[in-house]
């Protein structure tokens, strides 16, 4: 199907807690420029495993290569400098400061690694910047509120924004409409896809909502207890009787009948 | 590189040379707490970087201490009396064990932070308490230094010595604390998670900020210890002196550089005209003057100065 080289090989991917396997000999292969949709009961191992890609938890075994280079074992500061970034499901922010100076940080810390953070912070092109950002995301009217006071939908955005500052090739994002009412979820995500799309990002998220799924993935990878039981096309993924029953949770017809 | 000065290092100038030239006209007893203020508002700038990051140091008397037995020990030994010698010598030796700790300190937050911090302080005190080498609890006297081969009759260098090195420290800081560098301090307070996915090493970022504190405190040290004119473990390495510190930097306030000057400023005439209201009490009064400040202005005693001038630096 596709000829490219994967952008990230993940191989014999294992996580064990103890007796709870979180992550049961993962193995995928994603290519630049697809949007997946990774779906899964609670405790199925998802965020473990978005954890494992950005270096925030060390598999107990298995390989991630992003480009060709092995991420195990690399911290997270260096998987976001390698190209990796994700957002939160409770959204990471500085909650004492304003949103403009939360985008200035994030750009700051991307444009000016090594001895270049020992430059002055502030300058015009810094806030030209911050201002050009802010306007994709559609926050440019709460640029100079404090984020304590904002709600979780802007913060939300923010998060994301802030992952995507350091140009990375792939982002990650952990449960994005979680916290956001069934009215704005679709506004909230053309957002976010639309400023995606500008910078070229392939992208993998955590999504409970079928609809959001079924409307902006082109692949779906369903995880249950630490596994993959399904890599498919949304339309097939969601059809799979497994993942109707362990994802959805409509039980499929042969337990029906067999009960 | 560009450096461009802003408001707060003009302000920093200004007042460096009212003090110098004021220095000519008041008495002598007011140089003298103009020298220990100025001294002991260094190691606060050093803490106020911490506290900015959402760290408390009590115990950065190790560091005072350090710089100040530093200048001690080699004058007595070795018969060094130039400023600037013992000056760099404290910042030095303070500053390789700020580097030293500071990796087994950048991974401890709050409270384990701040006691480990008296803890190793205390251990230093033990040792010289009990050491005849080190002057045990007498300490030592220092001779009064030179500068450049001359040795000046009254304190007056020292003093224009200790405005010079304040000022160039507090505009230092202050375009550290401009840099990325130095606003990820707020940034760490709240979030490290983030930092980090942004991809900077948390860890690195409080190391460096911890050695610049004990470079700070060690030259608050020395100079302090040149002031002085002596050391004892008392007034330089006890647990009481890091307290000092941090109380400083509480009726202070983190707003700007300048702060640390102003509130050590007024903790020494503070604490001399409460010594002298009050021989057995002035404790109280130094303490109620805190818990004032801590109930009506948080911020300390600059947010004060930013109320009355209606300016943010």
């Amino acid at each position: 199907m596709n000829t490219q080289n994967p952008i990230l090989e993940v191989s014999n991917l294992w996580k064990t807690f103890g007796a709870v396997v979180a992550a049961n000999d993962i193995n995928i292969d994603v290519h630049a420029g697809e949007v997946i949709g990774i779906i899964g009961a609670n405790g199925a191992g998802k965020t473990c495993f978005v954890n494992m890609v950005t270096g925030y938890l060390k598999p107990t075994s298995g390989s991630i290569k992003f480009e060709g280079q092995e991420l195990v074992g690399k911290a997270t500061r260096d998987v976001t400098i390698s190209g990796i970034s994700r957002s939160f499901q409770v959204s990471q922010v500085f909650t004492t400061m304003t949103v403009v100076e939360n985008i200035s940080i994030a750009l700051a810390i991307a444009e000016n690694r090594g001895m270049a953070a020992l430059r002055p912070m502030a300058s015009v092109a810094l806030s030209e910047k911050c201002d050009e950002v802010l306007e994709r995301y559609n926050m440019a009217s709460y640029r100079d509120q404090s984020v304590s006071v904002l709600s979780q939908g802007v913060r939300k955005l923010l998060d994301i924004a802030m992952a995507v500052i350091s140009k990375p090739r792939i982002l990650l994002l952990d449960e994005p409409t979680s916290g956001i009412s069934v009215e704005e979820k679709f506004e909230f995500m053309d957002v976010v896809m639309g400023a995606l799309r500008k910078d070229d990002v392939t992208v993998l998220f955590i999504e409970h909502d079928m609809e959001i799924i079924g409307r902006y993935v082109s692949r779906v990878l369903a995880f249950y207890q630490g596994e993959i039981i399904a890599d498919k096309p949304p339309i097939e993924a969601l059809q799979d009787p497994k993942v109707q029953e362990f994802v959805i949770g409509k039980p499929h017809k042969k337990s029906k009948t067999g009960a | 590189m560009i450096m461009a000065f802003d408001r707060t290092d003009i302000a920093v100038l200004l007042s460096c040379i009212a003090v110098i030239v004021s220095g000519l006209f008041i008495p002598d007893w007011m140089i003298n707490q103009f020298m220990f203020a100025f001294a002991r508002a260094l190691a606060v700038l050093g803490l106020m970087v911490l506290w900015r990051t959402g760290l408390v140091s009590f115990g950065h008397a190790f560091y005072f201490g350090l710089g100040a037995y530093a200048v001690a020990i080699i004058d007595n030994q070795l018969g060094v009396t130039d400023i600037f010698l013992r000056l760099i010598v404290s910042i030095v030796i303070a500053g390789i064990a700020g580097f030293l700790l500071g990796y087994v300190l950048r991974n401890y937050r709050d409270i384990f932070f701040a006691m480990l911090n008296t803890a190793i302080s205390m251990v230093l005190y033990g040792i010289i308490v009990k050491t005849e080498a080190l002057g045990s609890t007498d300490g030592f006297a220092i001779s009064l230094p030179t500068l450049f081969g001359h040795s000046p009759e009254d304190k007056y260098p020292l003093f224009v010595v200790i405005c010079i090195i304040a000022a160039a420290c507090a505009i230092g800081v202050n375009f550290y604390l401009k840099s990325t560098y130095g606003k990820l301090t707020t940034a760490i307070r709240d979030n490290e998670v983030r930092v980090e996915y942004l991809g900077f090493s948390v860890a690195h970022a409080i190391h460096v900020k911890y050695t610049i504190s004990a470079c700070l405190a060690g030259a608050a040290g020395s100079l302090m210890a040149m002031s002085l004119g002596q050391v004892d473990p008392d007034s330089m390495i006890n647990w009481t002196v890091s307290g000092e510190l941090v109380f400083i930097t509480i009726l202070s306030g983190p707003g700007s550089v300048l702060a640390p000057f102003i509130g050590s400023f007024v903790f020494e005439i503070l604490r001399t005209y409460a010594f002298e209201w009050a021989p057995q009490a002035w404790q109280a009064i130094v303490g109620g003057t805190l818990l004032t400040i801590i109930f009506f202005l948080p911020g300390g005693i600059w947010s004060l100065i930013e109320k009355i001038f209606g300016r943010k630096s």
